[in-house]
């Protein structure tokens, strides 16, 4: 069982995902380089936070085609488990793997706080450790991270069950106050809080670690 | 071949809430000017392009539009095309 985590030129929570996967929870890590296309001993990918290819033109818009991002989609598409944090996030919107795209926070802030939020497990794989409706509270760290979808859209996603996870103070602006989005199939998450900074009684809190225990298995 | 200059222009779909528009507009009441109704900030980018001919530059930039330098989903574009150069 090996976690891939992919790092951009720009990536700065790469380092702080391993250390919550392999110091807080003992599972193994791989770095894959951002030019790097072989994922094989590869069980499930993250793409962590911070920045990719300076996010010049959008956040996560260059990154879309960097050479491991086909290897991920490909893994995604066969069902393989894929979780985007923040700029991951943003990544996984571009790359299309999910619907909508994060814009600028609606006060134009850069947001460093706990978020509450509640959870809707649905099929996720990734929150299948979570109660349905269950309150926990995540860091959140972004400019971008205004979700964005038409009226319509977000209708279909909410009757899908892929609004998994929902502020329940709305610090940014997300329409229909999505924190994080899930694929239909259930097998890919992205989700502007970060869970890898929730690991570790030292920073204040665990509720990240059954997200992030669910790569497993 | 001949060398085609375009401008791309990326605005904010009209129904995206644009909050450094707003902030702008704002600052443009405090700098005393009074009835700017609408401000909304998007991006020119110019492009140089080398194509046989014209239709297949045009090809080009609006695969460039639609693919890279837009993002549908909240974005529209629009180009302008100048005589080639």
């Amino acid at each position: 069982m090996t976690v891939g985590i992919v790092v951009f030129p720009g990536s700065n929570c790469d380092r702080d995902v391993r250390w919550a996967l392999e110091g807080c929870l003992g599972i193994p890590t791989r770095f894959l380089w951002h030019e790097e296309q072989d994922l094989a001993g590869i069980d499930a990918v993250v793409l962590p936070g911070g920045f990719s290819y300076g996010d010049y033109l959008r956040c996560g818009a260059i990154a879309r085609f960097a050479p491991v991002l086909e290897a991920v989609r490909t893994f995604a598409e066969a069902g393989g488990p894929v979780l985007g944090i923040c700029n991951g996030f943003q990544v996984l919107t571009e790359l299309g793997l999910l619907p909508g795209a994060l814009t600028r926070n609606r006060d134009l802030h850069f947001l460093c706080q706990p978020a509450k939020l509640s959870v809707y497990p649905g099929t996720c794989r990734w929150l299948r450790e979570y109660a349905a409706e269950e309150a926990i509270s995540l860091p959140i760290a972004h400019g971008e991270g205004r979700y964005q979808v038409d009226p319509g859209q977000l209708i279909t996603l909410e009757e899908a069950g892929q609004v998994v996870l929902r502020y329940a103070d709305n610090p940014n602006g997300s329409v229909g106050d999505v924190a994080g989005l899930s694929n239909a199939r259930g097998n890919v998450l992205g989700l502007m809080p970060h869970p890898e900074r929730a690991c570790d009684p030292a920073l204040g809190g665990l509720d990240g670690r059954r997200l992030l225990a669910a790569a497993l298995g | 071949m001949p060398l085609f200059q375009a401008r791309v222009l990326v605005s904010l779909r009209p129904s995206v809430l644009d909050p450094a528009g707003e902030a702008t507009r704002a600052a443009a009441a405090r700098l005393g000017v009074e009835g700017v109704k609408r401000l909304r900030i998007g991006k020119a980018i110019e492009v140089e392009l080398e194509a046989p001919d014209r239709n297949e530059a045009q090809a080009r930039l609006e695969l460039l539009g639609d693919r890279l330098l837009a993002n549908p989903v909240i974005e529209d574009w629009s180009l302008e095309f100048s005589e080639q150069a």
